[in-house]
């Protein structure tokens, strides 16, 4: 199993989860994050003086999936992501030993199906 | 009641509202003591009221004479400070229903666009009240030019010769309170036009359009309607057909309200209109306190527009409350029967349709007709808010449902409700058929081609030459930052520089964006941050 990790534009997720559940992902959570790379924040001015923020708001959607659907889950949020300016996000995969269900006590692969 | 004996005489209702502490003799006299001290200044207080009152005899002695015989003329020259006294605080409250709509529209718009549409009103506070100064008032309420088209501006340029004139718009009242009343009508309607673009325009042109908007729209239909012009006794139209608005129906409201169609449609939709589910209310206790300023604000617009402290500004007062609570009822009806809920939204919203529509009625209706009038409107109003969808134009925050319907409805409301007297022979329930509907119908079409019409073409004016929307970077990463360098919430608190006591030199101009993203010729790879278009190093 892989824990799936996007930080993506806020205005993205729409995309990101039109094409994930294009991709038959139907499940994931979804977090407001705040941040920066190589995108920079904005500039604000209170009475003349300049107060800049280099944190820009983003979102974080996080799925878990098993190694199969890995590469193809990462596929399709890049495609609902994407827009090719600084400032899109990034995508990274962790491995997870197991999980549960907690409604059924399911272990494992059968959790997350 | 054994405390009643102790009470000596014409005092015993005092002695028996304070009974507990009155048992022993000396508590007694002590208290006969202080009535005597307190009667002696009553007695004080009368002779100094006297004084004044022969003191005022000297000095006006043209006015009390003509208060005390009735029948005889007033002069008009002579100061009335009831009226005048009630016609400054009216005026202070029309002028808190600016910051009122303020707040009723910032509550109503996306939390990064809040600071923004706050501004467009305070922007108007600002513009408004300068250009009245100088020409408006005198293109509204001067003496008529162009055949009744407009006022002469140049008979009083910059408010001259009018400082201590009196009398010369109502009886008894200083020209300088009635132009300051008059002036903060102008605001709160270009004030309202903001509602129907907002979140998408550049506060510059902004600006510019209220200073050209309250002089070729507002000024020549105030002159119309209120300053003796075209629907005046005298006027081309007025000579034939008499229309009623009490306090501004055609004016302020009908006015603004299809201004704010019309520029809605000159500069469209914002991004993501009907399609974004985030577009909705940010803040609705700023809409019910918006809400509360602009009822509380509206008594002094609505009852002031008598001029005078008398009956009939206590009947507008009284049917400001009554239409404007039946309103609020009749909004909520509909929401609960069509949504299942009654909504705070829905309340404050149907107040002000309320408000709106006895705005043209206020002194010409009874207290039951100011009821009818009230739950129609809330009810046509509840109804209107969804035509934007229908037909996919972006009036951002319903003025055109709730100012142009409402105010066409209260308007046209005086054809079937207005109470007969010396100005109309009563509307249909009252017994004059449809005679006062047809001018009232005439009087709402004209005012609605004329600001139409201007409307368009100076939003067109302006979009073209200057251009009068924001980027759409501007508008996803929200209007506030990009057009003030502000945001309303500090939600995250980390993070960010500062520089102390240096000015901010380096404001982006014009909208363009810090926080867009970097354009596409700069090479990949490179740092914002480098870019050296902010000068500072960040660390």
């Amino acid at each position: 199993m892989k824990l799936i990790t996007a930080i993506v534009r806020p205005e993205k997720v729409e995309t990101v989860r039109a094409a994930l559940e294009g991709f038959g992902v139907s499940g994931m959570t979804v977090s407001q994050a705040s941040g920066y790379g190589q995108q920079r924040g904005h500039v604000e001015v209170y009475r003349g003086t300049e107060y800049s923020s280099d944190l820009l708001p983003k979102v974080r959607v996080e799925v878990l999936v098993t190694e199969d659907a890995m590469d193809g889950v990462m596929a399709a949020i890049e495609a609902g992501a994407s827009t090719g300016r600084f400032g899109d996000g990034k995508i990274w995969t962790v491995s997870v030993s197991d999980a549960v269900r907690v409604r059924t006590g399911e272990r494992g692969v059968s959790a997350i199906d | 009641m054994p405390e009643k004996q102790l009470g000596p005489g014409g005092n015993t209702a005092v002695v028996a509202s304070d009974n507990e502490r009155l048992r022993s003799p000396e508590k007694l006299s002590m208290l006969n003591g202080c009535l005597v001290v307190l009667n002696g200044l009553v007695l004080i207080g009368l002779a100094v009221v006297g004084a004044q009152e022969r003191h005022f005899q000297r000095k006006a002695p043209k006015m009390n004479i003509s208060l005390l015989s009735v029948g005889m003329a007033v002069d008009p020259t002579a100061l009335d400070p009831g009226a005048t006294a009630w016609m400054l605080a009216a005026s202070a409250l029309v002028l808190l229903m600016t910051p009122g709509l303020a707040f009723f529209y910032g509550g109503l718009v996306r939390m990064k666009s809040v600071l923004n549409i706050m501004m467009m009103s305070f922007g108007a506070m600002g513009v408004v009240a300068v250009v009245w100064a100088l020409w408006g008032y005198g293109l509204a309420f001067g003496p008529d030019t162009m055949a009744g088209l407009v006022g002469d501006p140049f008979a009083n340029p910059g408010l001259s010769g009018l400082t201590s004139s009196i009398g010369g718009k109502a009886p008894g009242l200083p020209d300088m309170v009635f132009i300051g009343f008059q002036a903060t009508f102008a605001i709160i309607t270009v004030a309202l036009i903001s509602g129907a673009v907002a979140e998408r325009v550049r506060f510059g042109p902004w600006l510019l359009f209220a200073a050209l908007w309250v002089t070729l729209v507002y000024a020549p239909i105030a002159h119309w309607v209120w300053g003796g012009g075209l629907f005046g006794a005298t006027g081309i139209v007025g000579s034939k057909i008499s229309a009623l608005d009490f306090a501004g129906g055609t004016v302020v409201h009908m006015n603004a309200g299809i201004a704010g169609l019309m520029l809605a449609v000159v500069l469209g939709k914002r991004l993501g209109f009907m399609k974004d589910p985030n577009i909705r209310p940010h803040n609705l206790p700023f809409v019910m306190l918006g809400a509360g300023l602009l009822w509380f604000g509206w008594f002094g617009f609505n009852a002031g527009s008598e001029l005078a402290a008398d009956a009939t500004a206590g009947l507008a007062w009284t049917n400001t409350l009554l239409a404007t609570s039946a309103a609020l009822l009749g909004w909520l009806l509909v929401e609960r029967l069509r949504d299942g809920h009654a909504t705070s939204l829905g309340a404050a919203s149907g107040a002000v349709a309320g408000l709106v529509a006895v705005t043209p009625a206020c002194g010409f209706v009874d207290p039951v007709g100011a009821i009818l009038i009230g739950v129609v409107a809330g009810v046509l109003c509840a109804l209107a808010v969804g035509l934007k969808f229908r037909i996919g134009l972006d009036d951002s925050l319903d003025v055109v449902a709730v100012h142009f319907v409402g105010g066409l409805w209260g308007t046209l409301s005086l054809g079937f409700f207005a109470v007969p007297s010396a100005k109309t022979e009563g509307g249909l329930f009252y017994g004059g058929g449809l005679a006062q509907f047809w001018p009232q119908f005439l009087t709402a079409v004209i005012v609605t081609a004329w600001s139409a019409i201007m409307t368009t073409l100076i939003g067109y004016a302006i979009h073209k030459t200057m251009g009068m929307r924001v980027t759409e970077a501007s508008e996803r990463n929200g209007i506030d930052v990009t057009e003030h360098a502000e945001t309303a919430y500090e939600l995250l608190m980390v993070g960010g520089t500062f520089h102390p006591g240096e000015h901010h030199a380096k404001a982006a101009p014009g909208g363009a964006d810090p926080a867009a993203d970097i354009p596409a010729e700069l090479p990949a790879g490179v740092p914002a941050a480098s870019q050296g278009d902010r000068g500072k190093v960040r660390t």
